[in-house]
C-alpha cells in the first residue's frame, strides 16, 4: 500500500471511503474530501501543468481561487473541463484526469516552452509572426492555437439538466463562515426572510479549517450547531453548494446551486441557476490567503499556508513530512503551529518581518529552524519541491512550503456595480469602499475584519441594524466568546526579487515578476495595460491570488503606493458559471415557444407540412398522394383556389379589437390614409407608418358597429402594432376614449377563396345572411353566425386576388370550421391551400409581404403615396415627405417576368442593366419576392427597381452572384393575374 | 525600435533590458494643428493615417484615461464587412482592406486573423435576405458565399442541426471576416502615432470647448487649455457628455452592450459564427476563451454593466446553435457603452461649428470599423471634406431621410 | 432591475419593453398636408435628437407581460436607480413632461 499522508480527525466520514482515478490510476477517500484533500492524502502533488511554459503544478489553495488543480472531471458527453479539484466534492466512481499537456503528466513535450522562456517574454507575439502576412493564418496561429486553452470540450451535446428559479427575501446572507452564520442567525430570529448561501459543501467556512474555539466548544461544531438551528427556521433558506456569482441591480443577485454534480449518479439536475431578489444583503465573504513570489515559487508541494493548515484540520490531511513555512505575517505559525500539533514535522520557518512575535503567544515548534527577517532564494525539485534555500543562504530540505502573504478581503462582489475598493495599509489589503451596490452591506473578513469575534460581532451587528431597518425587533442576545486569539500582525512583503530565475505572480497564466517590469519598461504601467499586456488575472481564476501581488510588485518598481497604481475592475461572475446554467431548459425544441393555430390538428391529419413563422408553425403545402415535389402541390393549390376554392388557415395574422367613441378618430390618426368616412359594415385596406415615414405595416380594418372596429395585422408585425397602438393610446392621446384589446389568439381565421367560395360559405352561413354581391359586397363585413349558432366575423377581402373572403370564428371552433368548410365544399372541389400557394397568388397580384416591408421602404417605393392623406395628421406624415423617401427617381415595387420561360428567378438577386459591370454604381436594386406562377406559366418575382415606374418594359439582369444565376427579366407591372380586378368584384 | 523576430532574439539574450518604451507621456503643448479628444482605437487610428497618409504634423491625442480604456478594450474582436446598404458596405470593406495590411502597416502583431464568419438562416426567407446581403458585398468587392447545410457541416459538424427549434439550413459566409486581438490595435496605433510624433496624452479630459466667433479653437482640460487649429471627437460611449457643451443635441443614445467570455478551452470553434433566430455571435480566441455577445441590454445606461436576462437570452441563443458549449464556463462579462444612433449607423461629419469634427454612432459595430474609420475621420480633418467611402456617414441624414438602416428598425436606438 | 409599478407593484424590467426618451410623448403637432419646415424640423427633432443624459432620464416602459400600461420612468442612467415611476397616461392628461 502507498504512503498515506492522512492524518487523524479532521471532518471526514471514514466510515464512507470512495474510489475515485486520476488519469486513469485508482485511489481512494472518504465522504467529506474534496478531490484535491483526497489526491494529497494519497501523496499526490502534481496535478496539472501552466499554460505557457508547461511547467509541472501542484495543489496551491483549498478554495475556487486555486490556478494550478484544474482537471476535466468525468468522460464522454459529460466531461466537465477546467474543474478546480479543490472544490470538486468527491464521489464514488469520480474520474479526473489533468490537463494541457502533450505525453504524460509527468513528462509533458511541450514543456519545451519553458527552455524558451526567455523569448516567450510579455507580449512577445506583438512584436513578431507579421512576415509573411500571409503565414498568421497558415502557420503562426495555428501553432498557437494548438497550445491554446487548458481543457477540452467534448464535442458533444451537453446530456446534463439544468433547472432555474426565482428567490424572494428580505436577507441574502452571502458566506456561511463565522460572520455569515451569526448575521443569518440574528436576521433569522428577527424574523426576516433569510437565505443563507455558501459555495462550500459544509457551512463553516474558515472554521472548519481552523482550530477556533467559541463559546467553549470548537469552532466547526459550533458552526454545526448553528447551522442546524438556521436549517430549523422556516424562515431560513440555507443554501449549501450555491455560489453567489454577480451582483445586479436593484438587490438582485445571481446565484448558482451545484445540485447533482457531487454525485454519482449524474442523471437528475445538475444545476440550479437562480435569481435572488432581496432587500438587503450582508456580504460575509471572508478572505483570500494569496502567495509571496519567489525564484520558483511554483513547484509542486508549495501551498498557501492558510490551505495547508485547513487541509490538516478540515480534511485531516498533511500537505507533507517536512514542511517549511514562509510568510510575511503570524498566520504562517499558527500553519506550523497546527500542523505540528498533527505530528507533522516543521523543517523551518522562515519570516520576512525581523521582529515577528513580539508579545504574541505563538512559539515555533520544535526541532524547527527559525529564520526572521529572510526569505525564500530559490527551489528544487522537478515534479515535487525537495528544498529550498533562504536568502540568508541557508539550504533545508523540504517537501512542502507553506507560503502566507497575508489575506484579501474577497471584495469581489462589492464591485460588479463599478465600486472600487480602497486600500488599507494596515492589513496591507483592499476593502470594499462605501460605493456598495443597492441594499448591501459588508461584514466579516470581507470587510477586512482580521479577528474572529470582530467577524462574530460584525455579522451581528449587520443584521441586527438591518432587521431594524426592515421594521423588526432584535432582541439583544450575547455574542458567543471566542478564546486564545492569534493577532495577524502582517509587514508587507510581495516578493523576493530572482537572483537568476523566474518568481511567478499568476501561477496559471505564467506571469511572472519579470514580466512585470518588462511592461513597465515598455510604459504598460496603467493597471490595466499591465493587466492586458502581461495577462495578469486574466485566467480561469481572475487573479484571486495573483492581483494584489502583481499591483504590488508595479507600484515598488514605479516608487508608487499600490492604490495609486490602482485596481482593476471585478466583473462577474465571481467563479466561472456554465454557459448551459444561464438556459436552463430553453434548449432544442424550447428554444423558444411554440404557437399552434387552432386548426393545426386538422392541418397535422391532413398530411400538411410544417414550417416555422416566428414562433408560429404554420401549413406551408398539403401533399396528395403520388405528389413527389412540393411544386407540384403548390400548383395544385394555386389552380384549385383560381378556378374552385380553397381554404387557408390565416389565424396569425394579428387580431385587435378597437372600441370607444373616438375609435374611429383613433384608426384615422394611425393609418396615413382616409379611415374617418368607413361605414360600418365596410372594411378598408390600410397603410401604417411610424413617425419616420417609412411604412410598418399594413392590412385591413373593418368598422362592425357605430364604435368598435377590428384591425388585423401581419404575422410578423402583430406585436409591434399593437405595442404602437396602445403607446398612441395611451401616451399621445390619452383624451380620446378608446379600448384595445389583442384578440389574435382568441379567433381562428379563414381565407375562403375562388369562385365557388360565395356558394362555400353559402352553405355554412346561418339562415337568412343574405350574401349576394349587393347585400355584401366587396369590401364588406358583417358579425353573423355560422354552422348554426356559432357566433362568427365575415369580411369579404382578398389576398389572392379572388372572390374571397375571411371568415373568424371563436378559437375553440377552428379545426371543426375547417372541418366543416371541407365537408360542406367536397362537390364543389374545396382545397386546402398553404402558406406557399397564398405567396405565389399574392405575388401574382403584387401584394407586399414581409419580404417587401422590410422597415426600409416608403409608400412612395411601393407605389402607395397617393395613399398618403392630405386632409388629415397622421403618424408619419409629416417625415414620410423627407427627400429620400419620395424622391423621383427612387426604388419602386415592380414586377419582374422571365425571358425564358424556363428560367427560375431567385429572391435576393440584384438587377443591373445588360452590359453593364459589377459595381456599387450599376446596382438598380433587387428582388423581394419569387414564385413559379401556374397562371403566367413561368417563374415571376417582385422587386424594388430605382426609377422602376418609367422602366415597364425594360428587359434587365436579375443577377444573384451568391447562387451564381444572372437571369433576364422583364420590369413590369406587378399585377400578373387579372390586372382590373374584376374577380374581387363578381 | 523597429519590433521583428531579430530584436525578440536580440533582447533575450541580453535579458530584455533595452526595449524602449512602446509610446512617449508627454506633457501637453499649448497648441496642435490638431486635436483628436478621445484616445480610443479610433481617435488613435484617426491621429495615425493623419500623420501617416495625409502628412499632417503636430498633432495630440487627448484621453481622459489610459489608452485604449474605451470600447477597442472591451468587444468581441470581430472584423467583417458583411453589410447590406450602400452608404455601409463600401466603408466596411474599406476598413476590412486596411486590416488586411495593418500589422505590416504599424509594425504590430495585433493578430489579425481571417478565419471567416458564417451567418447562418434558418428560413428560406432568411436565405433570401442573406442572398440579397451577398449579392451586395459582392456588388461592393467584398467577398461572400452561400453555404447550403452540408458545406456548413464540413466546417460546423456539431451544430444542433437535428433537433433545433428552428432548422438550421445553412449560412452566409464571408472568408476574408475574422477576429483581431483588440488591445494591441489600440496599442499598435498609439504606438505608430507616437513613432509619427503624435502626442498622445493620457489622463487628460477635455471638460470644454473654446469657442470665438462661433468657430472651436481649443479645449479646456484637466491639464489645462490647449489651443488647436482643428478638433476631432472620437469618444464613443461619451459623445454625448462631450458635445454636450457645444448644445448640440445628437442623434444618438447610450446603451449598454455586454459581452463574455468562457474559460481558456482547446480549439473547438474554427472562426466567427453567428445564429440567425435570437441575436448570438461567437469566436474562440486564440488563447482558447469563447468570447461571445448578443443583443443590448436595451435601456439608456452609461454605467458598464448589464443585467441577467440578457446574459441568459444570449446563452440560449448560443445552446440553440450548439449544444455542446454547455459546459463550458463563463469566465467574465462585462459592458461597454454604446453610442446607439438612430438608424444604426454611424456618423463621420462636421458638426455646423467651424473647426470641430464628430465622430460617433457607432452602436455596437466600432471595433471592425477602427481602421476605416480613422482614416475617414482623418480625411475629413485635413481635407474638409467627406472621404468617398464614409460620404454617406452624415450628420444630416436624418432629415433628409438618407438613413442607413440595416435593420429597418427606424428611430429606435436598441432595435439597431 | 425592479421598477415599481403604480399599479402593480414591483416588477422585474423583463417583463417590459422599452422604448426610450420620454419625449416621445410630446409629438408636435401638424397641420393637414403641412408642408412647413417648421414642422419638419419639429419632427426630425422630436423623432431623431435625444438628450441621452447622464444621470436622472425619464423613460417610456411598456408593461408588455403585464397589463400593457406605459410607464415613464425616471431612471439615473449612471446607477439605474429608479426614483419615479408614473403612468404615462396620467403625465400626458397633466399636460406632459
Amino acid at each position: 500500500m502507498a504512503k498515506t499522508f492522512r492524518l487523524k480527525g479532521g471532518q471526514i466520514n471514514r466510515k464512507t471511503p470512495l474510489n475515485f482515478s486520476f488519469n486513469g490510476k485508482g485511489f481512494s477517500g472518504f465522504e467529506g474530501d474534496t478531490l484535491a484533500s483526497a489526491l494529497l492524502a494519497n501523496g499526490v502533488h502534481l496535478v496539472g501543468r501552466s499554460f505557457k511554459y508547461h511547467r509541472p503544478r501542484g495543489i496551491l489553495s483549498a478554495g475556487i481561487e486555486e490556478p494550478n488543480a484544474l482537471m476535466t472531471i468525468g468522460t464522454g458527453a459529460d466531461a466537465d473541463p477546467n474543474t478546480r479539484a479543490t472544490v470538486t466534492e468527491l464521489y464514488e466512481g469520480l474520474t479526473a484526469k489533468s490537463q494541457n499537456h502533450i505525453g504524460p503528466l509527468g513528462f509533458d513535450l511541450m514543456a519545451i516552452n519553458d527552455r524558451l522562456s526567455n523569448f516567450l517574454t510579455a507580449g512577445f507575439y506583438y512584436k513578431t509572426f507579421m512576415w509573411p502576412a500571409a503565414f498568421w493564418e497558415k502557420v503562426y496561429e495555428p501553432i498557437i492555437r494548438y497550445a491554446a486553452g487548458l481543457g477540452a470540450l467534448s464535442g458533444e451535446d451537453d446530456p446534463s439538466r439544468y433547472d432555474k428559479g426565482y428567490l424572494h427575501c428580505d436577507v441574502l446572507v452571502i458566506g456561511g463562515g463565522a460572520t455569515g452564520l451569526m448575521a443569518a442567525l440574528t436576521a433569522g430570529r428577527a424574523g426576516l426572510k433569510v437565505v443563507l448561501a455558501d459555495e462550500d459543501f459544509r457551512l463553516g467556512g474558515r472554521l472548519n479549517a481552523e482550530n477556533d474555539v467559541i463559546a467553549g466548544q470548537k469552532g466547526a461544531d459550533w458552526a454545526r450547531e448553528i447551522s442546524a438551528e438556521l436549517a430549523a427556521m422556516p424562515n431560513v433558506r440555507v443554501m449549501t453548494r450555491t455560489t453567489i456569482y454577480g451582483a445586479y441591480d436593484h438587490g438582485i443577485y445571481g446565484a448558482l446551486e451545484r445540485v447533482g454534480e457531487h454525485k454519482s449518479d449524474q442523471s437528475g439536475t445538475r444545476q440550479i441557476l437562480w435569481r435572488v431578489y432581496s432587500k438587503r444583503a450582508i456580504l460575509a465573504a471572508g478572505s483570500i490567503e494569496r502567495p509571496i513570489a519567489f525564484q520558483d515559487n511554483d513547484r509542486p508541494g508549495i501551498m498557501l499556508a492558510g490551505a495547508v493548515r485547513q487541509y490538516a484540520n478540515r480534511f485531516a490531511v498533511a500537505a507533507g513530512d517536512n514542511v517549511s513555512i514562509f510568510t510575511n505575517n503570524n498566520d504562517g505559525w499558527r500553519t506550523a503551529h497546527d500542523l505540528s500539533a498533527h505530528g507533522v514535522h516543521i523543517a523551518a520557518i522562515i519570516d520576512t518581518r525581523h521582529h515577528p512575535l513580539d508579545g504574541e503567544g505563538l512559539s515555533a515548534p520544535k526541532d524547527c529552524r527559525v529564520i526572521t527577517g529572510a526569505g525564500i532564494a530559490g527551489t528544487k525539485g522537478r515534479l515535487r519541491v525537495n528544498s529550498l534555500t533562504t536568502t540568508t543562504g541557508e539550504t533545508i530540505k523540504t517537501d512542502a512550503i507553506a507560503v502566507s502573504g497575508g489575506w484579501s478581503p474577497t471584495v469581489h462582489l462589492t464591485c460588479h456595480q463599478r465600486g472600487r475598493p480602497r486600500w488599507r495599509d494596515d492589513i496591507a489589503a483592499f476593502v470594499p469602499s462605501g460605493d456598495l451596490p443597492m441594499g448591501m452591506v459588508v461584514a466579516g473578513a470581507a470587510n477586512g475584519e482580521v479577528s474572529l469575534s470582530e467577524c462574530l460581532s460584525s455579522g451581528h451587528d449587520a443584521a441586527a441594524a438591518l432587521a431594524r431597518d426592515l421594521g423588526k425587533s432584535v432582541k439583544k442576545t450575547p455574542l458567543p466568546k471566542v478564546e486564545d486569539e492569534p493577532s495577524f500582525g502582517i509587514e508587507a512583503c510581495w516578493h523576493i526579487p530572482p537572483k537568476n530565475g523566474r518568481a511567478w505572480v499568476d501561477f496559471q497564466n505564467d506571469v511572472t515578476t519579470k514580466d512585470i517590469i518588462l511592461a513597465e519598461k515598455e510604459g504598460f504601467t496603467a493597471v490595466e495595460h499591465l493587466k492586458r499586456y502581461t495577462t495578469l488575472g486574466m485566467a480561469t481564476d481572475q487573479g484571486k491570488t495573483a492581483n494584489i501581488p502583481g499591483l504590488a510588485v508595479m507600484a515598488e518598481i514605479t516608487g508608487k503606493t499600490i492604490p495609486e497604481v490602482g485596481t482593476t475592475i471585478f466583473r462577474p461572475p465571481y467563479s466561472p458559471v456554465p454557459i448551459a446554467a444561464f438556459v436552463g431548459r430553453a434548449t432544442g425544441k424550447n428554444y423558444m415557444p411554440t404557437r399552434l393555430t387552432p386548426s393545426h390538428q386538422w392541418a397535422k391529419d391532413r398530411g400538411a407540412v410544417f414550417i416555422e413563422v416566428g414562433p408560429w408553425y404554420r401549413a406551408q403545402w398539403y401533399p396528395e398522394p403520388g405528389e413527389t415535389h412540393w411544386l407540384e402541390s403548390v400548383n395544385r393549390e394555386v389552380i384549385a383556389t383560381r378556378s374552385a376554392v380553397g381554404i387557408c388557415d390565416v389565424s396569425t395574422l394579428g387580431k385587435i379589437d378597437i372600441k370607444g367613441k373616438d375609435a374611429g378618430e383613433f384608426i384615422n390618426r394611425i393609418y396615413a390614409n382616409g379611415f374617418a368616412k368607413l361605414p360600418v359594415g365596410k372594411t378598408r385596406y390600410g397603410l401604417m407608418l411610424r413617425e419616420d415615414g417609412f411604412v410598418m405595416d399594413d392590412g385591413t380594418t373593418a368598422r362592425l358597429a357605430e364604435h368598435h372596429y377590428v384591425m388585423t395585422t401581419t404575422t410578423a408585425n402583430a406585436v409591434g402594432v399593437y405595442r404602437h397602438l396602445d403607446f398612441c393610446r395611451q401616451a399621445l392621446w390619452p383624451e380620446l376614449d378608446v379600448a384595445i384589446i389583442s384578440t389574435t389568439d382568441q379567433f381562428a381565421q379563414f381565407a375562403v377563396a375562388g369562385p365557388h367560395s360565395r356558394k362555400l360559405i353559402s352553405r355554412i352561413v346561418d339562415d337568412g345572411f343574405d350574401l349576394s354581391n349587393e347585400a355584401f359586397p366587396f369590401m364588406a363585413a358583417a358579425e353573423l353566425t355560422v354552422c348554426g349558432g356559432v357566433p362568427a366575423r365575415l369580411f369579404r377581402i382578398s389576398f389572392s386576388g379572388e372572390l374571397a373572403y375571411e371568415l373568424a370564428v371563436p378559437a375553440g371552433y377552428g379545426n371543426s370550421l375547417a372541418e366543416t368548410l371541407m365537408a360542406a365544399g367536397e362537390d364543389l372541389g374545396v382545397t386546402p391551400y398553404g402558406l406557399e400557394a397564398l405567396n405565389v397568388m399574392r405575388i401574382e397580384k403584387g401584394h407586399p409581404t414581409a419580404a417587401e416591408l422590410t422597415g426600409q421602404i416608403s409608400a412612395h417605393h411601393l407605389g402607395m403615396e397617393r395613399m398618403l392623406s392630405k386632409t388629415k395628421d397622421f403618424i408619419g406624415a409629416t417625415l414620410a415627405r423627407r427627400a429620400e423617401l419620395t424622391r423621383a427617381d427612387g426604388y419602386r415595387l415592380v414586377g419582374l417576368k422571365t425571358i425564358d420561360p424556363e428560367a427560375m428567378l431567385t429572391a435576393g438577386a440584384h438587377f443591373l442593366d445588360r452590359g453593364a459591370a459589377t459595381r456599387r454604381e450599376n446596382d438598380l436594386g433587387w428582388m423581394t419576392s419569387v414564385a413559379y406562377s401556374p397562371m403566367v406559366g413561368s417563374s415571376i418575382g417582385l422587386g424594388f427597381v430605382k426609377d422602376g415606374h418609367n422602366r415597364f418594359g425594360d428587359v434587365i439582369r436579375a443577377t444573384d452572384f451568391v447562387r451564381g444565376t444572372d437571369i433576364e427579366v422583364e420590369i413590369v407591372h406587378p399585377h400578373f393575374v387579372d390586372p382590373e380586378g374584376k374577380r374581387l368584384h363578381d | 525600435m523597429r519590433y521583428s523576430g531579430f530584436s525578440i532574439i536580440k533582447q533575450a539574450l541580453t535579458g530584455h533590458k533595452s526595449w524602449p518604451k512602446a509610446w512617449r507621456t508627454p506633457d501637453p503643448k499649448p497648441a496642435y494643428d490638431y486635436i483628436i479628444v478621445g484616445g480610443g482605437g479610433h481617435g488613435l487610428s484617426t491621429a495615425y493615417y493623419l500623420a501617416s497618409v495625409y502628412g499632417a504634423k503636430n498633432i495630440a491625442v487627448l484621453e481622459k484615461g489610459w489608452l485604449g480604456s474605451g470600447n477597442i478594450g472591451r468587444n468581441t474582436t470581430i472584423i467583417r464587412s458583411n453589410y447590406l446598404l450602400d452608404g455601409n458596405v463600401p466603408f466596411y470593406e474599406m476598413s476590412l482592406k486596411l486590416w488586411e495590411g495593418l500589422e505590416q502597416d504599424f509594425n504590430y502583431n495585433a493578430m489579425v486573423s481571417q478565419r471567416g464568419i458564417i451567418n447562418l438562416y434558418h428560413s428560406d426567407s432568411q436565405r433570401d435576405a442573406y442572398a440579397r446581403r451577398g449579392n451586395a458585398m459582392i456588388m461592393n468587392g467584398a467577398d461572400a458565399e452561400m453555404l447550403d447545410q452540408d458545406a456548413l457541416r464540413k466546417l460546423y459538424p456539431d451544430l444542433n442541426y437535428d433537433n433545433a427549434r428552428f432548422p438550421i439550413m445553412g449560412g452566409l459566409a464571408q472568408w476574408r471576416g475574422g477576429s483581431v486581438r483588440h488591445d494591441a490595435v489600440a496599442w499598435g496605433y498609439a504606438r505608430g502615432a507616437d513613432r509619427l510624433g503624435v502626442d498622445i496624452i493620457q489622463n487628460c479630459e477635455v471638460t470644454d470647448f473654446i469657442m470665438e466667433k462661433g468657430a472651436c479653437t481649443g479645449v479646456v482640460t484637466n491639464k489645462g487649455k490647449i489651443m488647436g487649429k482643428k478638433i476631432g471627437v472620437a469618444v464613443a460611449g461619451s459623445t454625448t457628455k462631450v458635445m454636450s457643451k457645444t448644445g448640440m443635441r445628437l442623434p444618438i443614445e447610450s446603451h449598454v452592450l455586454q459581452a463574455f467570455v468562457s474559460e481558456g478551452l482547446k480549439p473547438i470553434i474554427p472562426g466567427v459564427i453567428t445564429y440567425g433566430m435570437g441575436h448570438f455571435y461567437i469566436s474562440q480566441s486564440d488563447k482558447g476563451g469563447l468570447v461571445f455577445g448578443g443583443d443590448i441590454d436595451g435601456y439608456n445606461s452609461y454605467a458598464q454593466r448589464g443585467n441577467l436576462p440578457v446574459v441568459e437570452h444570449v446563452c440560449e441563443g448560443g445552446i440553440a446553435m450548439m449544444p455542446y458549449i454547455g459546459k463550458a464556463k463563463m469566465l467574465r462579462m462585462w459592458g461597454g457603452i454604446m453610442d446607439m444612433s438612430m438608424d444604426g449607423s454611424p456618423i463621420i461629419d462636421k458638426t455646423g461649428i467651424d473647426n470641430l469634427y464628430l465622430n460617433t454612432g457607432w452602436c455596437y459595430g466600432g471595433f471592425k470599423a477602427t481602421p476605416a474609420s480613422g482614416y475617414c475621420f482623418a480625411h475629413l480633418l485635413a481635407n474638409d471634406e467627406p472621404h468617398e467611402n464614409a460620404a454617406a456617414l452624415r450628420l444630416d441624414r436624418f432629415s433628409t431621410g438618407a438613413v442607413i438602416d440595416e435593420r429597418g428598425a427606424g428611430a429606435q436606438p436598441n432595435l439597431h | 432591475m425592479i421598477i415599481n409599478h403604480p399599479l402593480l407593484g414591483p416588477r422585474d424590467a423583463s417583463e417590459f419593453y422599452y422604448i426610450g426618451d420620454a419625449a416621445m410623448i410630446m409629438r408636435p403637432d401638424a397641420k393637414p398636408d403641412d408642408h412647413s419646415a417648421e414642422t419638419m424640423a419639429a419632427f426630425d427633432s422630436y423623432q431623431h435628437h435625444r438628450d441621452n443624459p447622464h444621470g436622472f432620464h425619464r423613460e417610456l416602459w411598456y408593461h408588455e407581460q403585464g397589463d400593457r400600461s406605459w410607464l415613464i420612468v425616471t431612471r439615473n442612467t449612471t446607477t439605474h436607480e429608479i426614483t419615479k415611476v408614473e403612468l404615462a397616461r396620467d403625465v400626458k392628461l397633466k399636460g406632459g413632461l
